[in-house]
């Protein structure tokens, strides 16, 4: 097992590398020029010695290579640069806009298991029934509505129409911005802020939610059929649980895989919440940051999304032993 | 004619070519089997209505549309629907009804043609890897593990910046963002089928391995690729949206939904119906694309559930 972790731990640093490699290269072969940016924007003219100097300073001039060296050397000591743009140090930023979305993340996720799972599982008891077909339904439309959309919708009907229709103060839930920022114990949020984060949290959660529901199901309708399920049954052990102790923790072996791939689309649903709820994390700044070609906020926010992703699917295998203890991991190589 | 090919030039109508009943009459019995097994699957049915309506839109946009997409009636911004409009106006004063209208071409055409693209990087990358195991398997999962590694938005957002943002980069952006799975997929095929008698056979009768792979294994590797095709259109039209959204999509006065999606959000106070509208329009086109791609997975392999 610990050979194991080790091994994977270790692939995890080319991954990185070429991943990261590949977006500094990609970046230089955008058209326009970065030391434009740093002098003051793209659009406006700037006196050429400006330029000159941003380049020298930013070592912008140096051969692409020796940039790449620069770049890399920097970033194993955990400089990661400051911004084009705002000349604030990346770190600061991470450090800045992690917290507000590992709060928005966690509730996704509460949110994901809280409700996907057991719609899952319940669905799958009571196959063919309304309940049933409804979900089929609403879990293939949650997946086919654009986050953004969803977004707004939701904007429009719980913050729009309250303000237009006058209901109380406190149901009109609000939607730009972090709010207050005040919780306690790290996630919870008090006073106002539960309005402020409701409506992102439901956008970023509905997608990974579907699809928790629709795995879960499908993985629970094939334990049904598996003969410890009639075993457990014929012992005369109650329907509830022969449902969770032997169906439920057997059917989640592929719902966690699952949610383990899935990382990738919730980040992408990540950018594009915070994008509509102008919520201050890393998703709606690596959007920002990419779209204004500001590199080492880039480079430096991907870098830790790649780090993050890459460590979740190993946490996910090693839970796979956890769920299923006649995985063997590490042996012949295969998870 | 297969069932359906995605990516075939078939951007234009936009209709997934699973054919017209006559046509599957005197088609072989698998075939009149799979299109029997579809026909029970009544959201795939409604799905294949919907996509066959959409594509007529598409096709018969100018004879369907009341106006021009750039035609501005004089004074009449973000006017609710009306007789006259039937999905309102914009933000200018366009008609948004006919500007949807065609937008059915424009999200087909980039539907269709980024998931042509991708589905021929992803079957010569799988094929080669699932075919030859060995260094040649190493390295090709290893590269689709690093970009599998870049979060999608972003590499789409960097790759759109460099492309820019006329129809064909976007095309060219979601073609080679999307191929990852599709590779993956068509490697496990090509691993499994590889094994067997037939292309044993093949490979002692001297055939080429290009030969092998591609008229031997290929036609048997077709079905999970028909399948992934169909819900990658979906899912390209989805991203179109997202990138659109982003500002690094198409750019006006093209009528991409995504785009009026993005231009709807500002006068969600005072003209919600710029942003449903447009937003209905994906939803219901993406939706089509699942159901008929569930459809055909199980129409295809009655086996699997």
């Amino acid at each position: 097992m610990t050979s194991y972790i080790t091994r994977r731990l270790l692939l995890i640093i080319p991954t990185v590398f070429l991943a990261l490699s590949f977006l500094f290269f990609l970046f230089f072969t955008l058209p326009g020029d970065p030391a434009r940016l740093i002098a003051g924007g793209a659009n406006r003219t700037i006196d050429s010695g400006v330029i000159e100097r941003a380049s020298e300073r930013y070592g912008l001039n140096d051969p692409l290579l020796v940039q790449f060296k620069d770049y890399w050397s920097r970033t194993i000591r955990w400089d990661l640069g400051e911004s084009f743009l705002t000349r604030r140090s990346v770190n600061d930023i991470l450090g800045e806009k992690a917290l507000a979305s590992i709060r928005l993340a966690i509730w996704a996720i509460i949110i994901e298991i809280v409700v996907g799972i057991p719609v899952g599982v319940l669905s799958a008891i009571r196959r063919y029934s309304v309940g049933d077909r409804l979900t089929t339904i609403l879990t293939a439309a949650a997946s086919a509505i654009p986050v953004f959309v969803l977004g707004f919708v939701l904007q429009w009907a719980f913050a729009v129409q309250p303000n237009k229709l006058g209901w109380p103060e406190w149901a009109r839930l609000r939607t730009q911005g972090i709010g207050p920022d005040s919780w306690t114990l790290f996630f919870i949020p008090t006073g106002e802020q539960w309005r402020y984060l409701i409506l992102p949290a439901i956008t970023l959660a509905c997608v990974s939610t579907a699809l928790a529901a629709r795995m879960m199901r499908g993985s629970m309708l094939e334990v049904q059929r598996a003969d410890y399920m009639r075993t457990a049954r014929a012992k005369g052990l109650s329907e509830r649980s022969v449902v969770v102790k032997h169906g439920l923790r057997n059917a989640m072996l592929p719902v966690v895989t699952l949610i383990g791939i899935d990382f990738g689309t919730v980040i992408g649903a990540a950018v594009l919440t915070e994008t509509t709820f102008s919520w201050p994390g890393l998703g709606s700044e690596i959007a920002n940051a990419v779209t204004q070609r500001d590199l080492p906020v880039v480079l430096g926010l991907t870098l830790v999304v790649v780090i993050a992703f890459a460590l979740i699917n190993l946490l996910v295998d090693v839970s796979y032993a956890w769920f299923d203890p006649r995985i063997r991991l590490g042996k012949g190589g295969q998870a | 004619m297969t069932l359906v090919e995605p990516g075939t030039p078939t951007t234009v109508t936009g209709v997934p070519e699973v054919a017209a009943p006559e046509d599957l009459g005197k088609a072989r019995p698998l075939r009149a089997d799979v299109w029997k097994r579809f026909k029970r699957n009544h959201l795939a049915m409604v799905g294949l209505g919907f996509l066959v309506l959409l594509g007529l839109i598409a096709v018969f946009a100018p004879l369907i549309a009341p106006y021009s997409i750039t035609e501005r009636a004089s004074g009449q911004f973000r006017q609710p629907p009306s007789a006259d409009h039937w999905f309102g106006t914009d933000a200018i004063g366009r008609d948004l009804f006919s500007r949807i209208v065609y937008g059915a071409r424009v999200s087909l055409r980039i539907g269709f043609a980024a998931t042509a693209i991708s589905v021929i990087i992803g079957l010569l990358f799988g094929a080669v890897a699932g075919f030859f195991s060995g260094m040649t398997d190493t390295v090709i999962t290893r590269v689709i593990d690093v970009f599998l590694a870049i979060p999608y938005i972003v590499l789409a957002v960097a790759i759109a910046s460099v492309f820019g943002r006329s129809e064909n980069a976007i095309i060219i952006v979601l073609g080679v963002t999307g191929w990852l799975a599709i590779a993956r997929i068509v490697r496990a095929s090509f691993l499994s089928l590889k094994r067997l008698e037939y292309v044993e056979a093949a490979t002692a009768l001297g055939f080429s391995r290009s030969r092998i792979m591609f008229r031997h294994i290929l036609p048997n590797a077709l079905q999970p690729i028909i399948v992934i095709g169909t819900i990658t259109v979906g899912y390209v039209i989805l991203a179109e949206a997202a990138l659109s959204f982003l500002g690094v999509g198409p750019q006006e006065p093209t009528p991409a939904w995504g785009l009026m999606v993005a231009a709807g959000k500002g006068s969600l106070t005072n003209a919600p119906h710029l942003l449903f509208f447009p937003a209905g329009a994906i939803v219901l086109t993406v939706l089509a694309f699942v159901f008929v791609g569930d459809g055909l997975r199980d129409a295809l392999d009655p086996k699997l559930k």
